[in-house]
């Protein structure tokens, strides 16, 4: 990966999709994984109103000592969307340069079903414009290859930690999906995950 | 549980938890334990909520979801005087409704530790406001304690139990959003034994009767003294000298926002205790910086107090009042100060954060290419009963007052139903109010027409035929009484006294509570309405139809909000009553087990005319593909909604087995 854009080494990461999608879950992973290797992490989530299918959007930010649990928007060094309107309306974040990976799903908003607004076409274009790097990625799939629809959000996480450069070894990660996932469903989830590990970009 | 305790670090050979990932809630829970709390109480409120759910995980702590903040903290208040330990836990607004017992609670001091936490939320994710109840403390004349991470939320619980006891006074314990779902690592500690300090009666001190009273406020002025002169030698204000050419003074997660982004280019005074605060302190430290500034989210509170000392401090004048402060608005104030290098990014378009709840479309901007992105505002759920309740409302035409939940929802397109939204129980009162209103409309002329106009308007829209024929009626029948659309437990919570105060003066309402079995908002939360506790153990079950019966409503209905039909009857003889009415929807959340039917929906697509009328439900698993309607697989939830108002019975129940999802 390219230069982190603070000297502190502090990576910054916006995990972002629509309400219910287990994004949640995935931060945790993410800072379960970086905890194990030693790493300082704060994680920055909202419940409420917004988790009724709304836009959601979860900060998370390692490195040797963090202090703001918020990304400063330009500042993101990997935006991870799982739903890509969503990409594209929290691109803000990402800093020049930074690694956008997105879920290849569209989830229209309720204006988009009524027909007051249109859904976009050119989200990849957009997000691609300025020098960032573009990872699509059809994480149902992998899910669904995995053996169980609900693990995207892993299989996408897993995308991310191949990318992420922080020499967190596999066992960790192994160890992380194990402490996160639901009751019973850690083997199919590290199955869905490693699926993301090995995916490249199919666009 | 929301979050399960994440162990980071185990003792070797113990595999006790040394070290955890913790939300800040989860932490006050957690510090809550190791200081010897034994009773502790809340009504759920964002982003306060989980700090009792996760309490409720120890043992040896009475915990309970009380009807509303106002008696949690009365709750606590004995508890503390009684001797225990205790804890009352609320969101912002929720210290409104418990100001009462605060502000005396300040005169009549503690035996026992009592640490009142509020959860401010800036930027409202799930609010109604902003208010930054940091005044509250100073108001009350309180000490206030704010964390600025997990692990100081942990920590800070027992600093402020011990506070409460040396000084005899309820504590405050201030968190945002921004620190309460935030999670960090937290080092445990292991748990005080448990403690129960003797009570004597003592009626100067606890029976607030005027002569008392005057004698406790000479006591909380002294108390205030004695605290201010504890600020100044409190260990947990902290300098950090770096240059100091600028000096930052914050709390809470402002310094870590401050710290992130001015990182050694500054000297920090954090202060974690915010009232009283140390003049003595921060007078010091002014004096060894070039340039003074205090960094603070919402209102100007510290600052406003540092110019009264006559300090020269600049703080507003570079940051906002409203909304949640950010990394990025403080970048800009410093660049902007020269404090830091740089161009202020771009567009000030660039740096207006998405609003997450994206109600605005006009704040999802890309930086440098200005097009406004769909909105994603939150919505009702498939199958969420009170779609079809709100369905009926927009069709009646009626001013329908609304309330705090989920059911708040109903004010957005296409249901578009609500008229107001104030506070929690708000909406009888409001309901009243606008009863009142019409009751005291002296100009039968204008009235004359009005209804003329409205007789007309519904019976244009009967014409065209909007609902199925069997929900067609004449328009004559139209209710014109105000409706009050209030849920479960917001009802118990404080809708209670309105109701009362509708059947005491006759005035012609419908009160309609939207009975959906739990407090969803939040988070699925039992309350006396459910009949089970906190800890999950049965008990007895508050009915909402007695309750209003014993009120003295005399017209009672309890119907199904998946019945349209019958819904629709209900308020319309509701409306035709004389005096108060209350109409029970009750249908479970749909986001509980068991709640979903078996069966779904599908469009038959042989007989659907793309008339879209489905689509005025707002429902979630219908969209339009190619021009037609078309319910989600997966998504429906089977209420069958839409298929009572399908003009052309071309949606179709397919039985459980039938449909593969």
């Amino acid at each position: 990966m390219s230069e982190p854009s603070k000297p502190i080494g502090v990576r910054s990461v916006l995990i972002v999709g629509v309400g219910g999608q287990g994004i949640l879950l995935a931060s945790r992973l993410l800072a379960s994984a970086a905890i194990g290797a030693g790493f300082d992490v704060k994680i920055s989530e909202v419940h409420g109103m917004a988790q009724r299918g709304g836009s959601v959007v979860t900060h998370v930010r390692l490195g040797t000592k963090v202090h703001s649990p918020l990304v400063e928007m330009g500042t993101a060094d990997f935006v991870v969307a799982f739903e890509k309107l969503e990409a594209l309306r929290w691109l803000p974040y990402a800093r020049p340069g930074a690694t956008v990976i997105v879920n290849d799903l569209e989830i229209p908003p309720l204006p988009v079903i009524l027909g007051a607004e249109r859904y976009p076409t050119d989200i990849i274009r957009r997000l691609a414009a300025g020098g960032r790097r573009v990872v699509l990625v059809d994480a149902q799939g992998m899910a669904r290859s995995a053996g169980n629809a609900r693990c995207a959000n892993t299989a996408i996480m897993g995308m991310l930690a191949r990318r992420l450069d922080l020499g967190i070894t596999e066992e960790r990660w192994q160890v992380a999906v194990g402490d996160v996932a639901p009751p019973g469903t850690a083997e199919v989830n590290w199955k869905a995950f490693c699926l993301g590990y090995t995916c490249e970009s199919y666009k | 549980m929301q979050h399960e305790e994440q162990c980071v670090d185990r003792a070797a050979g113990t595999g006790d938890i040394r070290k955890a990932l913790m939300s800040g809630n989860q932490a006050i829970a957690r510090g809550a334990y190791e200081a010897g709390v034994r009773v502790a109480c809340a009504y759920p409120g964002t982003p306060s909520t989980e700090i009792l759910e996760h309490i409720r995980a120890f043992e040896g702590i009475y915990v309970e979801w009380s009807p509303n903040e106002k008696v949690a903290l009365e709750v606590a208040l004995g508890a503390a005087i009684a001797g225990v330990r205790a804890l009352a836990a609320m969101k912002h607004v929720g210290l409104n409704v418990a100001a009462d017992p605060l502000f005396t609670a300040a005169y009549t001091g503690v035996n026992a530790g009592l640490v009142i936490v509020s959860a401010d939320d800036p930027g409202m994710h799930s609010s109604q406001n902003e208010q930054d109840n940091r005044h509250y403390a100073r108001f009350a004349k309180i000490p206030m304690l704010e964390p600025s991470d997990s692990q100081e939320a942990k920590d800070f619980v027992g600093l402020a139990l011990d506070i409460s006891e040396r000084f005899d006074t309820p504590v405050m314990l201030r968190t945002t959003t921004r620190i309460s779902h935030s999670s960090g690592i937290v080092v445990l500690g292991a748990p005080q034994a448990p403690r129960r300090l003797p009570y004597k009666k003592n009626p100067p001190k606890y029976v607030m009767v005027p002569g008392n009273a005057r004698l406790r406020h000479i006591e909380v002025e002294a108390r205030l003294k004695a605290l201010a002169e504890f600020a100044e030698g409190f260990a947990y204000n902290t300098i950090e000298w770096n240059s100091t050419r600028v000096g930052i003074i914050a709390s809470g997660v402002s310094y870590q926002y401050a710290r992130e982004v001015l990182e050694k280019n500054a000297s920090y005074l954090r202060l974690a205790m915010t009232n009283p605060i140390p003049e003595g302190v921060i007078r010091g430290f002014a004096a060894k910086v070039d340039r003074l500034y205090v960094i603070e989210e919402l209102d100007p509170f510290l600052e406003e107090q540092l110019r009264a000392m006559g300090l020269n401090v600049v703080g507003k004048r570079l940051l906002p009042v409203t909304g949640e402060l950010t990394p990025e608005a403080i970048r800009r104030a410093m660049i902007e100060e020269g404090v830091l290098a740089g161009a202020v990014a771009g567009a000030q378009v660039a740096l207006v954060p998405p609003n997450e709840n994206a109600n605005a479309g006009a704040g999802n901007h890309e930086a440098g290419d200005a097009i406004a992105l769909p909105a994603r505002p939150p919505v009702m759920c498939p199958g969420c009963p009170h779609r079809g309740a709100f369905y009926v409302l927009r069709k009646l035409k009626v001013v329908a007052t609304g309330d705090i939940g989920c059911y708040t929802l109903g004010v957005a397109p296409p249901l578009s139903a609500l008229d107001t939204t104030i506070c929690m129980g708000a909406s009888i009162g409001n309901a009243i109010g606008f009863a009142a209103a019409a009751a005291m409309d002296q100009r039968p002329q204008t009235c004359a027409v009005e209804t003329a106009a409205k007789a007309a308007e519904a019976e244009a829209e009967a014409e065209a035929g909007a609902g199925a024929g069997a929900l067609a009626t004449s328009a004559a029948a139209v209710p014109r009484k105000p409706v009050a659309v209030i849920g479960d437990s917001t009802f118990v919570h404080s809708g209670i006294t309105g109701l009362i105060d509708a059947v005491y003066n006759q005035v012609s309402i419908v009160v309609l509570i939207l009975d959906n079995g739990t407090t969803a908002m939040t988070g699925h939360q039992n309350h006396p309405a459910t009949g089970v506790t906190l800890r999950g153990t049965a008990t007895h079950r508050l009915s909402l139809e007695d309750l209003v019966r014993a009120c003295g409503v005399e017209y009672v209905a309890v119907v199904d909000p998946y019945d349209l039909v019958a819904t629709e009857r209900a308020l319309r003889q509701a409306a035709a009553v004389p005096g108060p009415a209350v109409v029970i929807a009750r249908r479970s959340c749909v986001l509980l087990p068991g709640a979903r039917p078996a069966d779904r929906y599908i469009i038959l697509e042989d007989r659907c005319t793309a008339c879209k009328l489905c689509l005025s439900l707002g429902c979630p698993a219908i969209e339009v593909r190619d021009g037609r309607p078309v319910i989600i697989r997966g998504s429906c939830a089977g209420c069958g909604v839409c298929a009572q108002i399908c003009r052309c019975d071309a949606i179709a129940q397919h039985k459980a087995g039938e449909y593969h999802e």
